[in-house]
């Protein structure tokens, strides 16, 4: 190999090299702003401000006597708990024929500087393995949260 | 009865796999041709108890033996014939068996059809198709087993799951997806083969080429179909979510399709050998990662996967697979001599270099962003998703870089090009793309990726179509066109071929692009009798009814659909109660236009049916994504053709020659 060709190839070997890490930083950047944490109502909670403006899935039962649907506008409200912790929650569109109170849901969106949840997404429990929650029964989010994974993994 | 049946063919298949392997081992280090002969038959005997099992099965199926584990896992009596029939891969046991059937057929096909081809690497590719085949006998004989026996059969099953006995694409899409990952064991033994006995010939090349574009023709159908059956059935108007699922098809999609690029590059100048067999292992190992992601569970929890012994298996053989292609190239890759060298960055294969990186970089995005999750809960124990965002920043603009590399690959010529060359070839495209962006401007295209995107569509669909015309076009110079098309299809079959694949991917991307941006949804209560507006059309709920069939009460919506006084016709989206679910699944009903496509998914229906939730999409362009589909599986069958005139006689002596003919070289200017 001549010396000028050695030199194409270091200098190829170097350009790869930068063009790698700077395509590696880009992605591990852009996987670092992109998470979807999976909550429960507790974790929520505890995250305070963390949970703002953050892509949050959070599961829990919708509380009883806390649903409030406008079928004209199409607003819905309601609070989902784990249990120990509330959370109000407000989404546009309509909800799906499944939803009611004291059902599983997952919502996904993020926690507003008004202490509420602005959901963008609404999905009932899917999949035969979750039971919704018997009265007064402690939730178990991430076996909830789980089912919604699994009905979407059977595509 | 049926049970026994079937495990004993099991049996047989993993008895023939295994001695088999060994058989083929000791020929290929012997050179023995009568010991390799019985590896052969052996791998046809493994082919035929797989069929068998798998006819098994059927029967069982189709005659509700519950005492059969995987029958009483998925059967039903209320489930119609063509949901029971396709229950065989409705559930994981049963899909790895239906994989064992599709291995069986490439196997014998291979066999057969490498019988008299490239000595010096066919014994090793049995001896890799065999040991794939002992893996995939021993996960059905053992840590799935769907024969196993239930000691007290009940009387009915559940059925399968509701999403998948929900539209008839179920039918079609998985084995078509099957065909496509399976099939990659073929190029994935040549590629072991080929490391072993150290050559990369034109014949193994093309033997490469072959049964790699078999499998990715496959693959391309098993994806789109994928996309639609999500579109048909899932409700939420789209096609694709970089859901993991979705994603681990698309991972081998991506190498493979490198790889068949950068064959050709090896094909015409004899370099990038070694990397052309590393995106082929790649590919297999990709489709054995995503097999092991999406089958084993592990996607619902890290944890959960080792309940069964699936998910381990698969990993113990990625894991045997990764160090095994890794030793392979280790050992053989140095003996792979590069004929070349790529002296010009204006080049085609240099563009062909490029692409491949593309591909690559392509590659590692979706497979961090699919993996990283699985990482962080097994170390970290912490539960979290990489959101759609990341993939979309990620990959639309590789998506466009790969899609203008496609106009300008092609017109480069290869070797080395002067200035001029590369001006006169790179610059009238930009009219044809400045013309698309003006037309999509005019049709109200604002959104930045889009409009680079309809700038890149348009320079390639420029390209694509001059270089599939080429031979005519300079065959009307010399007076006769008629020719030059009777050569498109004889012996520039291949070339002409890959443009019309070219022009297929074209238009899916193009339709991508314009669907994601264009897309406009309503969420809106529809009492009977009243409308509302969704861009130009008005939607009327009409009415709902009821319809009972043995297996499912599905709720109908009559919705109306009218576009300026004109009625188009009545929408039915539905909501469907099967008996063994707990909640309704809903169908969604599409009105497709070549322009845009009307969806309706229904969300809810008022108990008195008085009212409906309603949630619409406008969808511009879809309809070409599944069209544009038809043109690459099109343009992928016109390449693999079989044609008299390449019989494998000249394609052997003459390999390079013929392509230099049936591949005219651009020349501009001229």
């Amino acid at each position: 190999m001549s010396a000028s060709a050695k030199k194409t190839r270091i200098f190829a070997v170097v350009a790869l090299a930068v063009a790698g890490a700077a395509f590696a930083l880009i992605a591990v950047g852009g996987l670092g702003e992109n998470l979807v944490y999976y909550w429960g109502p507790t974790e929520l909670r505890q995250a305070g401000d963390k949970a703002i403006g953050a892509t949050i899935r959070l599961g829990g039962k919708v509380v009883e006597g806390t649903v409030r649907y406008d079928p004209k506008t199409t607003h819905l409200a309601f609070e989902v708990t784990d249990g120990k912790e509330r959370v109000p929650v407000r989404s546009l569109g309509v909800p799906p024929q499944m939803f009611r109170e004291g059902i599983g849901v997952i919502v996904e969106g993020t926690m507003t500087r008004e202490g509420h949840f602005q959901s963008e997404r609404l999905m009932v429990s899917h999949g035969n393995e979750y039971r919704a929650p018997t009265e007064g029964e402690e939730v178990d989010v991430e076996a909830l949260i789980r089912s919604a994974d699994a009905a979407a993994d059977t595509r | 009865m049926i049970g026994l049946l079937g495990r004993s063919l099991v049996l047989l298949s993993l008895l023939a796999a295994s001695a088999g392997t060994v058989l083929a081992f000791a020929g290929a280090l012997r050179r023995d041709p009568a010991v390799l002969a019985w590896a052969r038959r052996l791998a046809y005997v493994f082919a035929l108890g797989m069929l068998g099992a798998n006819l098994a099965m059927e029967a069982g199926l189709l005659a509700h033996d519950f005492s059969i584990q995987y029958v009483a896992q998925v059967g039903s009596r209320s489930s119609p014939t063509w949901v029971t029939i396709v229950s065989l891969w409705s559930a994981l046991e049963g899909s790895i068996l239906f994989w064992g059937v599709v291995l069986g057929g490439y196997v014998a096909w291979a066999v057969w059809w490498t019988r008299d081809r490239h000595p010096e690497v066919t014994p090793w590719m049995l001896v890799s198709l065999l040991a794939c085949c002992v893996f995939f006998a021993f996960l059905i004989a053992g840590p799935a087993h769907p024969f196993a026996e239930v000691p007290n059969p009940p009387a009915d099953g559940p059925g399968p799951n509701a999403l998948l006995q929900n539209h008839i694409l179920m039918v079609l899409h998985p084995p078509m997806l099957y065909l496509g990952y399976v099939g990659m064991t073929v190029p994935f033994a040549l590629a072991c083969g080929g490391l072993v006995a150290g050559q990369l010939g034109p014949e193994l090349l093309r033997s490469l080429r072959v049964s790699l574009l078999v499998s990715w023709v496959f693959l391309t159908i098993g994806i789109v179909l994928g996309g639609w059956w999500a579109y048909e059935v899932l409700g939420w108007g789209g096609y694709w979510a970089w859901d993991p699922v979705e994603n681990a098809s698309l991972l081998p999609w991506l190498t493979a399709t490198a790889a068949l690029h950068s064959i050709l590059v090896v094909e015409r100048k004899g370099i990038l050998k070694g990397w052309t067999l590393t995106l082929i292992l790649a590919t297999f190992l990709l489709t054995i990662l995503g097999t092991f992601m999406t089958r084993s569970g592990v996607f619902n929890s890290v944890h959960a996967f080792t309940q069964s012994d699936i998910g381990p298996t698969f990993l113990v053989f990625l894991g045997i697979g990764l160090l095994a292609s890794i030793f392979l190239l280790a050992a053989g890759i140095g003996r792979l001599e590069a004929e070349g060298a790529i002296q010009d960055a204006k080049s085609r294969e240099a563009a062909f270099l490029v692409n491949n990186l593309l591909f690559v970089m392509l590659t590692l995005t979706v497979l961090l962003g699919t993996v990283f999750p699985l990482i962080v809960e097994a170390v970290q124990g912490r539960q979290i998703s990489v959101g759609e965002p990341y993939f979309n920043r990620m990959a639309v603009p590789l998506g466009v870089a790969l899609l203008f590399l496609m106009g300008i690959g092609p017109a480069l010529p290869w070797g080395k090009a002067s200035p001029r060359q590369v001006r006169d070839a790179l610059l009238p495209p930009l009219a044809s793309g400045l013309l698309l962006l003006g037309i999509g401007l005019l049709l109200g295209a604002r959104s930045g990726w889009l409009l680079v995107a309809l700038v890149a569509g348009g320079y390639a669909l420029h390209v694509t179509t001059a270089q599939m015309l080429l031979p005519v076009l300079r065959k009307a110079r010399g007076g006769s066109a008629a020719e030059g098309f009777r050569l498109l299809l004889g012996k520039g079959r291949r070339r002409f071929g890959s443009y019309v694949a070219h022009l297929g991917v074209v238009l899916v991307l193009m339709a991508v692009g314009i669907s994601t941006a264009g897309r406009k949804t309503i969420d809106v209560t529809l009492e009977k009798g009243s409308a509302v507006r969704l861009g130009d059309y008005t939607l009327t709920f009409e009415g709902a009814h009821e319809v009972r069939e043995p297996h499912r009460i599905s709720t109908v919506a009559r919705v109306r659909v009218d576009e300026g006084g004109r009625t188009l016709g009545t929408l039915e989206p539905r909501l469907n109660q099967y008996r063994t679910m707990r909640e309704a699944v809903g169908t969604p009903a599409v009105h497709s236009t070549l322009r845009e496509d009307v969806y309706l998914s229904l969300m809810r229906l008022a108990p008195d049916g008085q009212s409906i939730g309603l949630r619409a999409f406008l969808n511009p362009a879809v309809v070409w994504i599944w069209l544009g589909a038809g043109v690459i599986v099109l343009g992928a069958a016109l390449a693999l053709w079989p044609s008299r005139r390449l019989a494998t006689s000249t394609a052997r002596t003459l390999p390079r020659k013929e392509e230099e003919e049936a591949t005219p070289r651009l020349e501009v200017g001229a």
